[in-house]
């Protein structure tokens, strides 16, 4: 049995049955082309929005949540409602020694200016930061370096520009570190450029923490802080206690819900992930569903040609054909059918995923990422269509070796 | 070369059995032209199948080549069929899609030859039934003496002990039978045993002994006036 699929004749009969009968083959084909094609593209482009977000929030961690104030709703403790709070450098400590779990708290201070360099102008979000602001949401450097301790403590004039900024004030190739802008009509040198993902305004330019307080004039006052938590801790947890905190500090109703605003990112990243690995799901699921409905069509196929081909059938084991070699040629044709429609499929799938790729590439702002399908995916489909192909290829081949040769003769 | 001692054979009819052959003895020698005759019903297709290993029979003997005949599976029984066996059928039963070199070479497939040495021994043979330039045709390129042809070729090709023709002119004009005829004629003189079911009286003539069945026994059983070599 083994010696007959090393052969080559074996296969030659193989490819001539099959060649012979192109129109046949083709739709034979289709259902598990379908099916392939469909996995192998849906799975690309799972992956590609997968990319796409992980590129997005990549340069957070995943288990941080932002709090900033608001204005109180509720009265509380002789307080009318509406006051307007303001979170200072105090409530970051209370947090870093008051919650369990806390990694880091880092305090950030924004605002808009207008920036010059030559005889631009622009206006853009400056970000008073600490280097540790570093810890929490990756900065991607391109070139020079992110604000460090000695730029805090020195409080000098440095900054940090987003890639944004530099493609509005400089032209392009032009190399700025070590190069001034005005910032508030302050001379700042540039000691790094950044590419971040797309996280609005507080990633134009970041400056030192301290110099935006001097030179904005903000005392202790912060505009919002980052808190991230240690592995093992829960990042809902540490919100609701660092929030429970900030409200004792500073005089807030306890059921007030609308004085501390709060962004949990941990949570985001749940759902996202959640909705990711559903979609993954729901393509594998859909992929595969297709792939067994095209392998059954297969099957479906060759038991119908069986019957057609009942009288050459008989032909051959008249001729001498062994029942075992109809067996074999039948599971034979069944699997070079479903693999060769399932290379196919991966071929035109990773064609529809190089197409939306190199579209991809051309696009600002790409939908899908590195869409792709990994190997041992591909190989996995693979192996598993040899292994349906053969099992679906028992039934009609069954089926061609109950028929006695002679009542094969005698059909018409 | 066949020989077989009260043969019987019958088919389940629902709750009936239908006794199709009821006691046959017959011996075909080597080298024999024979044709076996019959009216429909008579069970002479129903021998043929026997005959050929495409059935069993229930009771009785039969020897081919010397080897009693028994227990035969199905892989067997391909196997003898492939060696001492050649088959021509009336409807020819050429694979379609296959062209006349490759038809003719399909049971050397099943021998297990090499591809090159089928296709020389097929062309080889349809060169003998004068069909070497249209190999590459398939069968319904060729007209039904030419598809007979390609039958015969094939039933050749194995160098079986027993040529099996089961009507083997009944889809062909009576000059194409003659043809066609003439073919086996010189194919038993090179030696080959050969046996013919046919119920028609010219083409049973033109063998070299006929054996009547009637109702599944045999009525007579003579030589004809051809000449044997």
């Amino acid at each position: 049995m083994l010696k007959n699929i090393f052969d080559k004749d074996t296969w030659q009969e193989i490819s001539e049955v099959l060649r012979k009968n192109k129109f046949r083959t083709a739709v034979t084909m289709l259902g598990v082309f379908w099916g392939v094609f469909l996995l192998v593209s849906l799975l690309g482009a799972a992956r590609g929005l997968k990319n796409k977000f992980d590129q997005e929030l990549g340069d957070f961690a995943t288990n941080s949540v932002f709090i900033w104030a608001q204005t109180t709703s509720k009265p509380f403790k002789g307080f009318q409602k509406g006051r307007p709070i303001t979170l200072n450098l105090k409530d970051v400590e209370i947090i870093r020694n008051g919650v369990e779990g806390v990694e880091y708290v880092v305090p950030r201070n924004q605002t808009t200016s207008t920036v010059k360099y030559k005889t631009r102008k622009v206006s853009f979000g400056i970000s008073g930061d600490y280097p540790f602001l570093a810890e929490v949401q990756k900065q991607n450097l391109v070139f020079g370096r992110f604000i460090d301790h000695l730029d805090v403590e020195e409080k000098r004039k440095v900054c940090v520009i987003s890639v944004d900024v530099y493609r509005q004030l400089f032209n392009e190739g032009e190399y700025v570190i070590g190069r001034y802008i005005s910032i508030n009509d302050i001379n700042f040198k540039i000691v790094g450029l950044n590419k971040n993902g797309r996280n609005g305004p507080s990633d134009d330019i970041n400056i030192p923490f301290t110099t935006f307080q001097e030179i904005y004039n903000k005392g202790e006052d912060i505009s919002w802080m980052m808190i991230t938590a240690n592995s093992g801790y829960n990042i809902n947890d540490v919100e609701n206690q660092a929030k429970t905190l900030l409200k004792i500090a500073h005089n807030i109703n306890p059921e007030d819900t609308r004085a501390l605003g709060s962004f949990n990112f941990g949570e985001l990243f749940k759902k996202l992930t959640g909705f990711l690995s559903g979609m993954q799901f729901l393509t594998i699921f859909v992929g595969i569903s297709t792939l067994i409905a095209g392998v059954f069509a297969i099957g479906n196929i060759l038991l119908i040609t069986v019957k057609e081909r009942t009288k050459e059938i008989g032909v051959r084991r008249a001729l001498g054909a062994k029942p075992l070699e109809i067996k074999m040629q039948i599971i034979l044709e069944s699997v070079t059918l479903t693999l060769f429609a399932g290379v196919l499929g991966i071929i035109f799938g990773g064609f529809i995923l190089y197409l939306i790729n190199a579209f991809s590439e051309n696009s600002p702002e790409p939908i899908l990422v590195n869409a792709s399908v990994s190997i041992p995916i591909v190989l996995a489909a693979l192996g598993t269509l040899i292994l349906m192909g053969s099992l679906i290829g028992l039934i009609p081949a069954h089926r061609a070796i109950i028929i006695k040769p002679i009542d094969a003769l005698r059909e018409e | 070369m066949i020989t077989i001692k009260k043969l019987h054979k019958s088919y389940p009819i629902g709750k009936d059995f239908l006794h199709v052959l009821k006691g046959i003895d017959l011996e075909v020698k080597e080298g024999e032209f024979v044709s076996i005759m019959g009216s429909s019903g008579s069970g002479k297709s129903t021998l043929l199948n026997i005959l050929g290993l495409l059935d069993v029979h229930d009771e009785g003997e039969y020897y081919l080549n010397g080897q009693l005949i028994h227990d035969l599976d199905e892989r067997k029984a391909a196997i003898l069929r492939n060696k001492f066996l050649g088959f021509v059928f009336q409807s020819f039963n050429l694979i379609s899609y296959k062209t006349a070199v490759e038809n003719v070479a399909l049971p050397l497939y099943y021998k297990g030859l090499g591809r090159k040495e089928r296709h020389e021994k097929a062309l080889e043979y349809l060169e003998k039934v004068g069909l070497k330039e249209w190999a590459n045709h398939l069968p319904n390129e060729l007209s039904g003496g030419q598809k007979q042809r390609v039958a015969i070729a094939r039933a050749l090709v194995t160098e079986p002990k027993v040529i099996l023709a089961d009507e083997p002119t009944g889809a062909l004009d009576s000059a194409t039978s003659d043809t066609v005829m003439e073919i086996l004629g010189d194919i038993n003189k090179e030696g080959m045993t050969i046996v013919v079911i046919t119920h028609e009286e010219d083409i049973a003539e033109m063998t070299h002994r006929i054996v009547r069945l009637k109702d599944g026994i045999i009525t007579s059983d003579e030589k004809t006036n051809q000449k044997v070599n």
